[in-house]
């Protein structure tokens, strides 16, 4: 096996992510319910009018997205810093950057891909349009990361903290009303007909400064804490 | 082993004091350890055997002294010290969800930089290889502990930092790992075990700091 020693980490560590969240699948189908049952829940209070529900419906996904992906962050460092593993990852000879945004694309895939797909079903549900559904696509497809890449710092600094499940939403959501604005302006604009590239930018921006800051923040919270 | 065998190492510490919860742990230790040594840190519970393993492994920042590996001190080339040295810390740092063998291959993408898989040597060589793919989570605790171990075998890490390897383990596996310590020291490699049993290795130079 003659790999590039940091495609080799980088693959194992996804490659563990993955399966350890596949066996304990009832936590990834705990948040993935959550999330239907948010959404659900608002055609009870506001009422069936399917005008009224197309409006909401861009908002109410974004929220539910947030908060559900927010209970399963705990997920991310934890348990790897209740058995140990987390301090083997530190003291890896490796730079821990990469595995870092290993376990980011994991949690990711885990969670954010299974998120928009549940939207797509709702937004037919729904009766939302081919382009409202386009947008909510696009950005789910840019934002998802940007919630999966900054909660990973947030979740550092908190990690093995008492309390520190409650002290997380506290620290991440205002982080993440940026790009619920640019997201569900998106989707409104696409709704109404208009064009929605200005907001894409915006989100695409955002998930690039995530993508190049995020893994550093997130491994400096974590030699915090450790330290 | 490779080629780095025959160079000599030294762990050498230095006036090391740390303090927690603004009480003083410890001050002033210093020792002094070099190719083909064990140091045993011995002490009651609570004295900061423990803190001080995860200073010398770099996790955590003494308040006073420095600790150098190869006369350099340990937080300046953090990367090469990070390759020297291997830390089994006081819990096993395996996960409960994937198999002993999983779990190596993960530890060793960590470690090494390329590694021909070792692993079911590993475990082979700690008398689990009947383990090797039965979910850690339906292992007994000393038999986690065995696993937890055998990530030393597949390091070709020079330095051993070891917290308490003999708990749960049963008398065959207390022999084994004195056994994997002592080949470690004749093959030139250094260790420090921290444990409050009495430990005698009498083939190999052997050092011992008491806590009180």
């Amino acid at each position: 096996m003659h790999t590039n020693p940091l495609y080799n980490v980088f693959t194992t560590m996804l490659k563990r992510d993955l399966f350890f969240g596949m066996r304990r699948s009832s936590e990834l189908a705990n948040s993935l319910i959550f999330f239907l049952i948010v959404v659900t829940m608002f055609p009870f209070v506001l009422g069936t009018e399917p005008a009224l529900l197309r409006d909401i419906y861009p908002g109410v996904i974004w929220v539910a997205a947030l908060l559900s992906v927010t209970m399963s962050l705990d997920r991310m460092f934890n348990s790897d810093f209740e058995d140990g593993t987390l301090e083997q990852m530190l003291l890896s000879q490796h730079p821990t950057t990469f595995i870092v945004m290993a376990k980011v694309v994991a949690h990711w895939l885990l969670t954010g891909v299974p998120l928009i797909i549940a939207s797509m079903f709702l937004g037919v549900i729904f009766g939302l349009s081919y382009e409202s559904l386009q947008a909510i696509l696009v950005t789910l497809l840019l934002g998802t990361p940007v919630l999966s890449l900054v909660g990973s710092a947030a979740t550092a600094l908190t990690v093995g903290l008492r309390g520190g499940a409650m002290l997380l939403p506290l620290i991440i959501l205002p982080l993440y009303i940026p790009l619920l604005i640019f997201s569900v302006a998106a989707v409104n604009n696409a709704s109404q007909g208009l064009g929605f590239t200005g907001e894409i930018y915006f989100i695409s921006a955002i998930l690039v400064l995530t993508i190049t800051l995020a893994p550093f923040a997130t491994v400096l919270s974590l030699r915090i804490r450790f330290g | 082993m490779n080629q780095q065998s025959i160079d000599n190492n030294s762990l050498f510490a230095e006036n090391l004091s740390c303090f927690r919860n603004e009480q003083l742990l410890f001050k002033e230790i210093n020792f002094n350890l070099s190719s083909g040594e064990v140091l045993q840190i011995e002490g009651t519970n609570g004295s900061g055997k423990t803190s001080l393993l995860r200073i010398l492994c770099g996790l955590a920042i003494p308040e006073e002294g420095k600790v150098s590996w190869n006369n350099q001190d340990i937080q300046d080339t953090r990367s090469q010290y990070l390759q020297d040295m291997h830390y089994i810390g006081h819990a096993n740092g395996i996960k409960a969800e994937l198999t002993p063998i999983e779990n190596l291959v993960v530890a060793q993408s960590l470690t090494n930089p390329i590694g021909d898989c070792s692993c079911r040597d590993a475990l082979a060589q700690m008398e689990i290889e009947e383990l090797a793919d039965v979910p850690v989570r339906k292992l007994s605790s000393g038999q986690r502990r065995r696993v937890a171990l055998s990530r030393l075998l597949i390091s070709e890490a020079r330095l051993w930092l070891v917290d308490e390897p003999f708990t749960s383990l049963d008398d065959g596996g207390r022999l084994l790992v004195k056994k994997m310590f002592e080949t470690h020291a004749s093959a030139g490699g250094l260790a420090v075990i921290v444990t409050h049993d009495p430990l005698e290795l009498p083939n190999i130079p052997f050092k011992k700091i008491t806590f009180n």
